[in-house]
């Protein structure tokens, strides 16, 4: 974290910030808070909202790695999906103005905390944990390289959040469809040769609602903080669908 | 009843465990899957969502000998290690339980679906690491480091909530923890806990009351820890008269990207990258010519702020190390270290397959802690007699069982997170089916638990948390770093004694009830000084050089004096020594000796 460096040349900026207390605000405003950042160092988003929060102690988000593999602090940054602390200033900032919301779709608990648990209901149903049949061996289950290069792109997941509320199917029926994470989750333990659930795993897949109401829009490729593809994952899954069926 | 208010005892609404853990990282977890399979009604308390805890950003990996990279490779090599490295006061009972057993505590998080690399024979892929030694330090470097590309613990803390899940686990995410409650018998029966959503408080009631709260990095101004690094743990156990266990000994880790602080594994210099001066030099050849970049970190940290300090850093500063990679190709780098390649764009601006990594040593992890027995149990010391603290347990950083003594070797944390974890299940499950009882508490032993918080909801004026944070981690960056000496450790210590009653006093100007992380942040920097203030009267204490804590004025080892453990209480602030175990069950004790890489 940047906040103790000592700032040497300084610019202002004005950070645009979701406020809502439910202890005291009867509905949630826009709130601006000027802060001073150094001209010759780029800092990350959360770095400027620590500084704000030295200013004004009631503003509230969620933060604990500060490198981006925790998955706390997603949020919505001029607009877009992200994590605070990965996403530079220099990325972000547009016209000397940082404006910054919860991730859409989910329930705001205070300022720019969202309420999670729809989306790890929604995770919790597609079973994430590997299933086995077959007895464990006395050592470790055998996987060649090729098998286990599978699961690259898919085991990466942070839970942050940032897809599955920047995806409009998510938005309209966050109960009964899955969300691109969730999704990612599934395919992550069906593509593992470990895995020996995939017929129930599909099974579970099948209605109209929990897969299928991905219509490919990809805004979660476009936000994933980490490059992972869901919609990919997805029509992955499809595929097994199909084939299936036929 | 809700955390903003001026709360009494006997109004506080009870929540009945057989078994909480206080924490949610890779211990935490591994002792709630064994109670939680076991049948007995299981919670995990933790103030971040499980898998945003620390555990996630280990890198490199857990180092055990499977004998996937060589057949011949023997747990009795790595307890050698691991003694050595620990610079011979870590516990050897211990030590053997952890590399005996660490084989089966690998195979299970196999089994639960951790995705490991692999090898072209399709076992575990293993690397090599620093400290690392075939047959007692004979046989030249060993590859015992298993590994999840650079991501392993993100794998095996995702793997383990997993786990948790399928068992059937109850979580109380986002649940701050603010003190132990105690009986008359000084037993522990539970903790005072509030939920941070809403703000309702409660006793929760308990059999068994696990700590795996992890380390507190964040009492130095740079650390590799996360923000939530806190501590919190360490200072419950004190505050509930508990000691401390060589609380002084923090390590550096030789690579911490320069300017930020994020780590960067020690699997880069496992995969053949090295450090180099300004003038290009591959300096750890002069300081350890046999293990070269891969001795144990104390030694490699201690180098580099040598050169450092004596005009070969690199940069218009001279302030910094580089670490090389580009040689290895980016095959090696984008396969091997993909993360590395990933946080060395997002912070340095450099990727590493083309440019060197600036670093520097940088404050990583806490080898001191809780004392505990090899079951988890939570260690007192009366007049030179250990005793057991009945229904408190300990696990992983925030314990000192010791496996790490004065310097852990890398990959060795989460093998203790782990093995430990899961050895606290199977005590806490044997002594619950025994039929544990203890006394119940009073409400005046609960009113104890929530004084601090009453204290924090009725402050008026005062310093503010920020502030207080500051100083404190300017002072310890400043006066118990890399390199300590008599003088500057007293005047750190004279600043934090003048500190404490403000610290004590924290003023919390927004008290609302829901979601406040102001709350939160002061409640978790009265933990982070509890912390740093044993951390420097200790250190002042231990008057030798020994693992990471060196000293310029007592620059060697003293094994007549000093082969001990510290003992720290912050009742009276006062250290005292209590004896390394010697005794393990199946080998020969490992005797002290020189100690070179």
């Amino acid at each position: 974290m940047s906040a103790t460096i000592p700032l040497e040349e300084v610019k202002t900026l004005t950070l645009n910030i979701y406020r809502f207390n439910p202890d005291k605000d009867e509905k949630a405003y826009m709130q601006d808070i000027e802060i001073e950042v150094p001209v010759n160092k780029d800092l990350m988003v959360l770095d400027a909202l620590l500084i704000a929060k030295e200013q004004d102690t009631s503003l509230s988000f969620r933060r604990s790695c500060g490198e981006g593999v925790c998955g706390s602090d997603g949020m919505n940054i001029n607009g877009k999906n992200g994590l605070a602390c990965v996403t530079p200033l220099s990325e972000a900032v547009k016209r000397n103005k940082l404006i910054l919301k919860p991730m859409p779709g989910l329930p705001v608990v205070r300022d720019l905390i969202v309420d999670m648990k729809q989306f790890f209901d929604q995770l919790e149903k597609v079973k994430p944990y590997l299933i086995t049949k077959d007895e464990d061996p006395e050592q470790e289950r055998m996987q060649s390289p090729e098998e286990r290069e599978e699961l690259d792109g898919l085991y990466e997941c942070i839970l942050c959040g940032c897809c599955s509320t920047a995806c409009p199917s998510f938005w309209w029926n966050p109960d009964k469809f899955l969300g691109p994470a969730a999704l990612l989750q599934s395919w992550r333990f069906i593509a593992d040769s470990r895995d020996q659930a995939t017929e129930e795993r599909l099974e579970d897949l099948d209605d109209a609602f929990s897969l299928y109401r991905c219509h490919g829009i990809m805004n979660c490729v476009s936000v994933c903080p980490k490059g992972l593809n869901p919609t990919e994952a997805i029509s992955n899954i499809r595929k097994k669908l199909i084939n299936r069926k036929g | 009843m809700k955390v903003d208010e001026i709360i009494k005892a006997q109004d506080l609404p009870i929540k009945d465990f057989d078994g909480i853990i206080i924490g949610g990282g890779g211990s935490g977890m591994r002792a709630s899957l064994q109670l939680a399979e076991s049948g007995l009604n299981t919670a995990v308390i933790s103030k971040v969502f499980p898998t945003r805890s620390h555990t996630v950003s280990a890198q490199g990996g857990i180092t055990c000998a499977i004998q996937s990279d060589d057949p011949e490779d023997d747990w009795r090599w790595h307890m050698f290690d691991t003694v050595k490295g620990s610079d011979y006061i870590g516990d050897q009972d211990a030590i053997e339980y952890m590399c005996s057993e660490g084989p089966k505590a690998i195979f299970e998080l196999e089994h639960m679906g951790l995705p490991f690399s692999r090898t072209e024979e399709g076992r575990i892929y293993q690397r090599p690491f620093g400290g690392q030694s075939k047959d007692y330090g004979k046989g030249g470097q060993a590859s015992r480091t298993c590994a999840a590309a650079d991501r392993t613990g993100h794998s095996l803390l995702h793997t383990l909530y997993q786990a948790n899940l399928k068992a059937g686990t109850n979580f109380l995410n986002e649940w701050f923890a603010i003190d132990l409650v105690l009986n008359s018998e000084n037993e522990v029966t539970g903790v005072v806990a509030f939920e941070i959503e809403s703000g309702e408080i409660f006793y929760i009631r308990s059999k068994a009351t696990v700590l795996a709260t992890g380390g507190a990095g964040r009492i130095y101004a740079s650390t590799t820890n996360a923000l939530i690094n806190s501590g919190d743990g360490i200072g419950m156990a004190l505050r509930a008269g508990l000691p401390v266990q060589d609380i002084e000994m923090w390590q550096f880790h030789p690579t911490g990207i320069y300017g930020h602080g994020t780590l960067v594994t020690e699997g880069c210099r496992g995969e053949g990258g090295y450090l180099i001066n300004k003038d290009g030099e591959r300096f750890m050849e002069r300081y350890a010519p046999n293990a070269k970049d891969l001795a144990s970190r104390d030694v490699v940290s201690r180098a580099m702020a040598k050169e450092i300090l004596e005009g070969r850093g690199c940069g218009p500063n001279e302030d910094h190390i580089k670490l090389r990679l580009d040689h290895l190709g980016p095959g090696v780098v984008h396969k091997r270290l993909p993360g590395i390649t990933e946080l060395s764009k997002t912070f340095a601006h450099v990727d590493p397959a083309v440019e060197p990594i600036p670093v520097v040593p940088t404050c990583h992890y806490m080898m001191g802690g809780i004392p505990t027995n090899i079951h988890g149990q939570v260690i007192t010391v009366k007049e030179g007699v250990d005793s057991v603290v009945h229904g408190l347990y300990a696990a992983g950083e925030v314990a000192c069982v010791s496996v790490h003594g004065g310097n852990r070797l890398g990959g060795n944390s989460l093998l203790d997170l782990v093995v430990f974890g899961r050895a606290t299940g199977i005590s806490i499950e044997k002594s619950l089916k025994q039929g544990s009882s203890l006394k119940p508490s009073s409400n005046e032993d609960i009113e104890q638990a929530l004084s601090r918080l009453n204290k924090l909801n009725a402050s008026k004026e005062g310093k503010e948390t920020d502030e207080l944070k500051k100083e404190m981690q300017d002072n310890m960056q400043n006066n118990f770093g890399v390199f300590r000496r008599e003088d500057l450790m007293e005047k750190g210590i004279k600043d934090l004694s003048n500190s404490r009653e403000a610290v004590e006093n924290i003023y919390l100007s927004d008290k609302s009830a829901s979601f406040n992380t102001a709350r939160i942040e002061a409640l978790e920097m009265q933990n982070l000084f509890e912390v740093a203030e044993a951390t420097a009267i200790t250190a002042n204490e231990r008057k030798e050089s020994r693992g990471a804590h060196a000293r310029d004025d007592y620059t060697e080892r003293d094994d007549d004096n000093w082969l001990k453990h510290s003992i720290y209480f912050s009742s009276t602030k006062t250290v005292s020594k209590r004896d390394v175990n010697f005794r393990p069950t199946t080998v020969q004790a490992f005797q002290p000796s020189e100690r070179s890489y």
